[in-house]
């Protein structure tokens, strides 16, 4: 029987199985954010190590990063003494820094890519559970603690149980107006929040084959909402096409030599899982969540649930807390209901494609004089590529504010916040209580396009009727 | 490196309740701003602690009968969500020694693992069982017992424990911080490194 990617990409990474049955893994790429990393080098100075391999860890700040105002200092004095830090530890250990000024500042699941620093067939870790991103790539790409940093630096290792493989099936062929975000919300909604813990994902199926790189990243990035430490998508002619030219990516006999081995590296056809699903793309509708979840979620046409639909006890509590946090109700329809707050970034759906794709659609609507709609660039590259297309004119145009690169109202580190309960219609990832920088603030998870007719309507709005989706 | 042989942790417990219990409940992302651990502890479930004007709601962990638990009993997929090691940092800076749950989120597993906190799964119904003493009795001492590989509540009360093998022999062994045996190996990390075609040592 044949191999997985994850198993093949795990075994060539295995320095040794250490006494307790972990496996001793080398990290082939490490990424550094400044909210989860300066306290790593403070332990490796408390230990007196050094970094072991300097040039295989990359740094740059998003997390705490003001999107109106960069100027430094910071007004934030504590975002600035982050930054500060990460910044002199860099220095101070070898470790290339992509700063503000650099021009290639931006999330860290989105200048990885960019670079070219992300590949096939190749280990990634970094302090930040959205690291999954990179597997779209046929990367192994999982979040770490702090204390796993540590480790990375010191020895570029981690020691970790080996994960099972689920396969992912996605037949047919998305609708129009659905997209990798409905795939990951339906995934998770149908698999659950917690149904993937112990299990690296991958995706698979002519859905899954139809979706560029970004899209890809989408899917992958929000695995961890389901539980599943790691995602990925076996590489492809579309995965190598992406890579050639990018400032990280192998060249000349490099790129060949490289190419030989992300293609050895891909599932075999009778590679053994230990679990297959299979989801049909036509099942999959515009979805959103109604929930403190993001397995909270339901078809944009469907009605919120009711308590007694719960199955048993612990889910009832559950649809309760949810509806009381939300202030929704159950047996209604999720559509209409008015929202304050639109925002499209993040490492989930911040790329040049999510705003081309808005910016076709939006060019010409005005957002509802009632709601905030902000966007967000994923990075410095995004940024300049968007405005160099006239993107950013488009949605300052329809009333959205373009702000400058960062991680901003996904997790609102930054000054970038909910208000009081204000409800977001948001292109983030987690819709968990208190998430947006508000305790009381509301958030509902969706597509970019799905979040652009949310803003123009005011409430939330089918995306199809509200921009004549047909393709 | 010696660390401590972690084969049992006794005392007394409180029951948070609540499914999916997210890591930014556990330690809202505006304390992230910080460079140290020092000082999370206070932070601990911050928000659903205290009102927006700063009053208290009534949560188990400010209950006078729960002061000075060491052992946090939650339900299930605890710890989901964010990789942040603040939330495992800001239970342990808070006096918590270990966890029992029904089940909890990976990452923060390994996280909470790599600090010497013992993380333990109970069966629902057994779960339900310890959360309903706990909070009938609070001075009810319970024992986290690795070795024997059950959970204890009093002198009565017992239940079987599931967590990893390899997870649970590091306690018991003082190896639950990884450090020392990653170090031992760094001639065979560079030569799997060498062997890597992306990676040159």
């Amino acid at each position: 029987m044949g191999k997985s990617l994850f198993d093949k990409v795990w075994d060539v990474h295995t320095v040794r199985t250490l006494p307790g049955g972990e496996t001793q893994l080398i990290v082939g790429l490490h990424l550094i954010h400044e909210v989860t990393s300066p306290q790593a080098f403070g332990m490796l100075r408390d230990l007196g190590l050094r970094v072991m391999m300097p040039e295989r860890t990359f740094a740059t700040v998003d997390h705490i990063i003001p999107t109106d105002n960069r100027k430094r200092p910071f007004q934030d004095n504590l975002a600035e003494g982050m930054v500060k830090a990460l910044k002199d530890a860099c220095q101070e250990f070898g470790i290339t820094f992509f700063d503000v000024d650099s021009g290639r500042q931006g999330i860290v699941h989105i200048i990885g890519p960019e670079l070219g620093l992300t590949q096939p067939g190749i280990t990634v870790a970094c302090g930040d559970s959205h690291t999954s991103t990179h597997g779209a790539f046929g990367a192994i790409a999982m979040g770490i603690g702090t204390t796993q940093v540590r480790d990375v630096l010191a020895t570029q290792c981690l020691a970790l149980a080996r994960l099972k493989v689920r396969r992912i099936e996605v037949s047919g062929k998305l609708g129009p107006g659905v997209y990798a975000k409905d795939i990951i919300l339906h995934v998770i909604r149908r698999l659950g929040v917690f149904g993937g813990t112990g299990y690296a994902y991958e995706y698979a199926g002519p859905a899954i084959e139809a979706l560029s790189m970004e899209e890809r990243m989408t899917l992958c990035n929000m695995s961890i909402e389901g539980g599943a430490r790691v995602g990925y998508v076996n590489p492809d002619e579309k995965t190598f096409e992406y890579m050639k030219g990018r400032p990280y990516a192998p060249q000349g006999d490099a790129w060949t030599k490289a190419l030989a081995y992300w293609k050895s590296i891909a599932s075999d056809a009778d590679a053994r899982y230990d679990d297959v699903v299979r989801i049909d793309a036509a099942e999959i509708a515009p979805t959103v969540t109604w929930g403190i979840n993001p397995g909270q979620a339901i078809s944009v046409k469907e009605r919120i649930p009711t308590v007694d639909q719960a199955p048993n006890a612990a889910e009832r509590s559950l649809v309760e807390e949810a509806l009381s946090y939300m202030q929704l109700s159950g047996g209604h329809p999720i559509e209409g209901t008015p929202i304050n707050v639109a925002f499209i970034g993040s490492c989930t759906n911040g790329r040049l494609s999510d705003f081309r794709e808005v910016a076709r659609y939006l060019k010409g609507s005005k957002v509802s004089s009632s709601v905030r709609a902000l966007a967000v660039p994923g990075s410095m590259d995004v940024a300049k590529a968007a405005e160099a297309e006239g993107i950013d004119q488009i949605f300052r145009d329809a009333g959205f504010e373009w702000r400058e690169p960062g991680c901003s109202m996904c997790l609102a580190m930054n000054p970038d916040k909910l208000i009081g309960n204000e409800l977001c219609a948001s292109s983030s990832n987690r819709n968990f209580k208190g998430r947006q920088g508000s305790p009381t603030g509301r958030t509902i998870l969706m597509s970019p396009v799905m979040v652009a007719a949310a803003a123009v309507r005011g409430a939330v709005a089918d995306a199809r009727e509200v921009f004549s989706i047909r393709r | 490196m010696a660390l401590a042989k972690i084969e049992r942790v006794v005392g007394r417990g409180v029951h948070v309740a609540g499914e999916d219990i997210d890591t930014d409940r556990i330690i809202p992302a505006r304390f992230l701003k910080c460079v140290t651990f020092d000082g999370l502890g206070e932070h601990l479930f911050k928000d659903v602690r205290f009102r927006e004007d700063g009053s208290k709601t009534g949560h188990p962990l400010d209950d006078p009968r729960f002061a000075g638990a060491s052992i946090l009993v939650v339900d299930r997929n605890f710890g989901c969500g964010s990789s942040r090691e603040h939330a495992p940092q800001s239970i342990a800076k808070r006096g918590f020694k270990a966890i029992v749950a029904e089940s909890f989120a990976e990452i923060f597993f390994g996280n909470s693992i790599a600090l010497g906190i013992p993380c333990v799964s109970l069966a629902r119904a057994d779960l339900d069982q310890l959360a309903k003493r706990v909070e009938s009795r609070p001075d009810t001492v319970l024992t986290v017992d690795l070795v024997e590989g059950v959970v204890r509540a009093g002198d009565d009360l017992g239940w079987p424990l599931g967590i990893k093998p390899g997870a649970s022999e590091a306690l018991q062994k003082g190896l639950w911080d990884p450090i020392g045996q990653l170090l031992e190996a760094k001639d065979q990390i560079r030569s799997v490194a060498a062997s890597l075609p992306y990676m040159r040592a």
